[in-house]
């Protein structure tokens, strides 16, 4: 482990340029990945903003705040913001692209052009749907359901309709890249069992982008085209079922919602093994599992429609697939766990965040299966036990995760270090705040309070009170690493090659690489976290 | 359990207890899983944190043994939850015989109802404490959710189909009845309340106001003021087919498929006639889309399946003259 | 691998992009991505077709009436059409791998000719159908869903006349995006025969004509699955 290099490198990839055109034009995965960065986290802050307009108004349970048009709008902008524009690109558009290549021994992605053009689209259908959001406004909730969207609602649906419609193009060229670059561009020596677990997460991710996102497209060009010109597909009186809409956008959004963890599960794989120090436990057990999680997600999507009116045959199929997907992701949990012990666990900020990452998405994955089961969805479902559940597993989960790997990865995307204390401070203040936000909403949920409820019966004022207060801790321990991260971009202490002594590719280049990353092509000769032996010094030619 | 500070909603219905027990179950199995993660989480986190910073650690790569203990013994206990659960499920979803029938209508945004004997309400249902309830529920516009936490139940009021639900009140009392699929701006106000009543009460209750009209009978009216009796007549000689005894059963159609004549297939007929034309007839009838509404509709679903009984036994008129049947 | 010497002689092939290791690398990246792209496509035009079978299998006489509507003459010989595009272009690719310039150019631009054919077709096939929902007027024969349509058009007796908007949704959405397809592809190809006119393709590069051979047998696949299904319902 390198501890001696105080001065950033001559030469890397944020020098080959400064200008305006050489990040706008630029075909660095590098440049691209920092770029989603910027994008990405001006959304969630306009995501969040949303978020506090709506925990805002439930403060109070007479809708006394602002009118219900303004809370609808609020939470519907909230869901179409996170969701599309935040937490499908997040991990795999920044840490993926930056890393993919670097972990896989690759100069850049199959096809860097369209990985800028991916950013490209990402940044029109972003403008586009923000555009729509903001003159006029969208309230039909994210999930767009018929014929609510189609002929009732009074908002800009089909111009938001083609923002998102436009943005999943990114998704699925995002997706497309990563898979053939995965398949025909690891180094000699890097066998697909020799993959870090972050490349087999994103390449589980990818599959699902290329194989999910195309139908959610088509689901809503139908929703446009019927909004315009009344087509009929998902009008009763025009002979068409709204069921139909819901059996169509699930089974992209649900998959999507592997989309939006399985990478965050492949950052927490990659930091628990550098920071027990120890191979991961299970690695082949872990990887089979993103597939498994992958293929099984598809099969799973009916289980958002069991009181729809669903046959009960059906249905049982359905809650029956949806307990076998649980499984992958209990072994993944075992197996992190496993990883610690008899290691050598540091408790860096990456570290911390793995801690919460698991601690957190027990609970949202095992109130998943309070929701698949057929017994007790009919109770929970459209409450607030739903929201409190996946908000666990993208916020306790997910972002937990991309915080981990934003703090783990920092060093080698900027060069240089950040102030560790400031990031634990943080971790604490997000995982106390979360908490506090999320976990009244179970109860709430099996009380019986609805989702999407401006206003609501007084006897759950005390549960909203607390969630809003938990809410604004939550916003303000966001704004730390935001704060912290941005400054140690000018001021933090050069990190070195290698400052967590991990094992990859990547840390065997420079920090920050240079453009095309490796003046040799790496041979990769040892199994992935091989933490018996020192880690690989880089190659400098 | 403190009233003051409830966790769980009243247990109101028949099935309540049983959800809830299911509840109990999940929550007890998944608590155990993952507060023995967490505590092995934490103790290995501070047993193995890094003492000084040329620690090698053990190489331990993995244990099939582990790996399938840790797969299997989950798996079986998902298959426990979700056989209990099918089970609950398949409960919630089959009405008894017995059950009285509640027309339930969805609309932006309140909730119109009505008894078998007659009285429409709206936001509100009286039953009496002990009587099985079905539900037909259906919607005028968008999807809706009739949901009534302290019953356990819930079902969407899709418009365009008749999606069933049943309880049976085990309290009295007021329980909340609430939109749970979002329906535009006054979705939260589309809220209402379900009041339970001891079987006298609800006789009395019934008693009260107005003479109503049941619906079978709003229906047999409807037949008539329609003209649909010119074409469905009682005899075999009209252009259409013989309504009695249809509802239920079994009719073959002229493109050779077969159909239950339930709910649904009669409000298409009414509204799409030409979809399914029963075999051996002209596709000649007029569709009513636009001249009923959808409790019209309801109502005259009621009058047809009334039919079902044989005419020596006519009167269609179900206000029911005694207490509510024990169970 | 031994990939850098065995290629060391492609280093310096023009077309070598800068972050591939050799030529075959190249190649098999485009190929492959190339094959995503057409499973994503698969998927897109998925939602169509379960859409499709989810009406067709609730609405069956409607359909018919609806299909026995379309003119199966024209869609066979737009088929037909298609076919024999997708022929020029694989002798177009052909072509390409023997270093045969001309002939590449030739046939790239014959299947341009014969795309356009079936765009020209179908244009006319459009046009019977949304001319008489334009202005004002009784709207005969109108065959946009909306509140134009003129079901009674359509002369079939007992069919179910009310669903069959939902075919002819279907219709308008289903070949609307086939010809979007189709014509995203014609300045595609017109590219590619320019850079074949340009001398850039030869034995040993010729992977853009192949993966846009690719990308046009797909199209030319999703609309030998759209003939029978819209055109030929009920045909005997």
């Amino acid at each position: 482990m390198t501890s001696e290099s105080r001065t950033l490198p001559a030469d890397h990839y944020l020098k080959s340029g400064w200008d305006l055109k050489s990040w706008l034009l630029t075909t660095d995965h590098k440049r691209i990945g920092l770029m989603y960065l910027v994008s990405i986290t001006l959304m969630f802050a306009i995501g969040s903003i949303y978020a506090g307009i709506v925990r805002w108004n439930l403060l109070v349970p007479n809708g006394s705040q602002m009118s219900a048009e303004a809370y609808n709008k609020a939470f519907t902008g909230h869901g179409v913001v996170m969701v599309f524009f935040f937490l499908i690109p997040s991990i795999p558009a920044t840490l993926g692209n930056f890393l993919i290549p670097l972990m896989i021994g690759a100069k850049d992605l199959a096809f860097p052009r369209i990985n800028l053009l991916s950013w490209y689209i990402y940044v029109i259908g972003a403008a586009l749907t923000m555009y729509a959001l903001l003159t006029g406004g969208l309230e039909t909730g994210w999930t767009f359901y018929t014929p609510y969207s189609t002929v009732f609602a009074e908002s800009n649906v089909a111009v938001a309709a083609v923002g998102i419609f436009i943005a999943g193009f990114s998704s699925i060229l995002t997706g497309l890249n990563f898979i053939v670059t995965i398949h025909k561009m690891r180094a000699p020596g890097l066998t697909w069992f020799r993959l870090p677990l972050f490349v087999w997460a994103h390449y589980a991710t990818a599959i699902i982008q290329i194989l999910g996102t195309p139908v959610v497209a088509i689901t809503i060009l139908l929703v446009a085209l019927e909004r315009l010109f009344h087509f009929g597909f998902f009008d009763p009186n025009r002979g068409g079922d709204p069921i139909l809409f819901q059996h169509l956008f699930w089974f992209y959004s649900h998959p999507a919602v592997y989309i939006m963890i399985l990478p965050s599960m492949g950052v927490i794989s990659e930091i628990v093994t550098c920071f027990s120090r120890k191979r991961i436990f299970g690695y082949s057990f872990i990887a089979m599992s993103s597939l498994a999680i992958a293929v099984i997600g598809f099969l799973v999507w009916a289980h958002h429609m069991f009181v729809t009116g669903l046959s009960v045959y059906s249905a049982m199929v359905f809650s029956a697939l949806t307990y076998l997907v649980a499984v992958p992701s209990a072994i993944k949990t075992f197996n992190w766990t496993a990883t610690l012990f008899r290691g050598s666990v540091q408790w860096d900020t990456p570290m911390i965040y793995v801690f919460c990452f698991i601690g957190l998405f027990l609970i949202g994955g095992l109130t998943g299966l309070f929701l698949g089961n057929l017994g007790t969805d009919v109770h929970l479902t459209d409450t607030y036990f739903v929201v409190a559940h996946f908000h666990y597993i993208m916020v306790g989960g997910a972002i937990m995760g991309y915080l981990g790997g934003l703090h783990f990865w920092w060093p080698k995307i900027t060069g240089r270090k950040y102030v560790e204390s400031w990031g634990k401070v943080s971790s604490l203040l997000v995982f106390v705040g979360f908490n506090l936000t999320f976990f009244p909403q179970f109860v709430l949920g099996y009380l019986g309070m609805p989702r999407r409820y401006w206003s609501y019966p007084e006897e759950f004022q005390i549960l909203n009170v607390l969630s809003t207060a938990g809410a604004t801790i939550l916003g303000f321990g966001y704004l730390f690493p935001f704060s912290y991260l941005t400054h140690s971009v000018f001021r933090g202490e050069p990190a070195g090659d290698n400052p967590w002594g991990a094992k990859g590719l990547e840390w065997t280049t420079q920090s920050p690489p240079k453009t095309h990353n490796f003046d040799a092509v790496p041979v990769v000769d040892e199994e992935p976290y091989d933490y018996a032996s020192p880690p690989k010094e880089t190659v400098r030619v | 359990m403190n009233p003051a500070f409830p966790l769980v909603p009243v247990r109101a219905s028949s099935v309540a207890s049983e959800v809830d027990a299911l509840f109990l179950f999940i929550l007890t199995v998944t608590g155990i899983a993952a507060v023995g993660i967490w505590i092995a989480l934490l103790y290995f986190a501070i047993r193995y944190r890094r003492r000084s910073d040329d620690e090698r650690p053990a190489e331990i790569e993995g244990s099939l043994v582990l790996e399938l203990t840790w797969t299997i013994i989950p798996f079986l206990l998902m298959i426990a939850m979700f056989v209990w659960g099918a089970k609950v499920f398949f409960h919630l979803n089959r009405p008894p015989d017995d059950a009285m029938t509640v027309s339930v209508v969805g609309k932006r945004w309140m909730w119109k109802l009505q008894h078998p004997t007659g009285q429409r309400e709206v936001n509100q249902l009286h039953v009496p404490v002990g009587r099985a309830v079905k539900l037909v529920i259906t919607s005028e516009d968008t999807i809706h959710s009739f949901y009534v936490p302290a019953f356990r139940i819930k079902k969407d009021a899709v418009p365009g189909r008749y999606n069933l639900a049943w309880f049976q009140a085990t309290r009295t009392g007021t329980y909340h009845l609430f939109c749970a699929e979002y329906c535009g701006t006054e979705h939260s106000r589309m809220t209402g309340s379900i009041v339970v009543m001891e079987p006298e009460e609800y006789q009395v209750w019934l008693a009260g106001g107005p003479a109503p009209e049941s619906p079978v009978l709003q229906g047999e009216k409807l037949f008539t003021d329609l003209n649909c009796i010119t074409c469905h007549r009682m005899d075999d000689a009209g252009r259409g087919p013989v309504l009695r005894g249809v509802f239920g059963r079994s009719v073959k159609l002229a493109s050779g498929e077969e159909i239950t004549a339930d709910a649904a297939y009669v409000r298409e007929s009414i509204l799409i006639p030409t979809a399914k034309v029963v075999a051996g007839y002209q596709p000649v009838m007029p569709t009513y889309q636009g001249q009923v509404n959808e409790e019209q509709i309801l109502a005259l679903i009621a009058y047809i399946e009334s039919l079902r009984i044989p005419a020596s036994a006519a009167a269609p008129a179900r206000t029911p003259t005694s207490g509510a049947p024990s169970r | 691998m031994s990939e850098l010497a065995a290629h060391a002689g492609e280093a310096h092939h023009e077309a070598l992009q800068h972050h591939f290791t050799s030529l075959e690398q190249q190649r098999a990246a485009s190929s492959l991505g190339m094959w995503v792209f057409i499973a994503q496509e698969v998927l897109f035009f998925g939602g169509l077709f379960a859409t499709y079978t989810v009406y067709r299998h609730a609405y069956p006489e409607a359909f018919s009436a609806g299909s026995h509507h379309l003119s199966w003459k024209i869609g066979f010989f737009n088929t037909l059409v298609l076919i024999g595009s997708s022929l020029t272009m694989a002798l177009g690719v052909y072509s390409a791998a023997i270093g045969k310039k001309n002939r590449v150019v030739g046939f790239i631009l014959a299947t341009i000719l014969l795309g356009s054919v079936f765009l020209g077709v179908k244009y006319f096939e459009y046009g019977e159908k949304i001319r008489p929902c334009l202005g004002d007027g009784p709207h005969t024969g109108c065959l946009v869903p909306g509140a134009r349509f003129d079901a009674a058009s359509l002369h079939v007796k007992g069919a179910d006349l009310g669903h069959v908007q939902i075919y002819f949704s279907l219709y308008f959405a289903m070949t609307g995006l086939h010809a979007l397809h189709m014509i995203i592809g014609v300045p595609i190809l017109l590219t590619i025969a320019y850079f074949a006119w340009r001398g850039r393709y030869g034995p040993e590069y010729h992977t853009p004509v192949e993966i846009v051979g690719l990308y046009w047998h797909f199209v030319d696949i999703v609309w030998i699955f759209l003939f029978p299904l819209l055109y030929l319902i009920g045909a005997h």
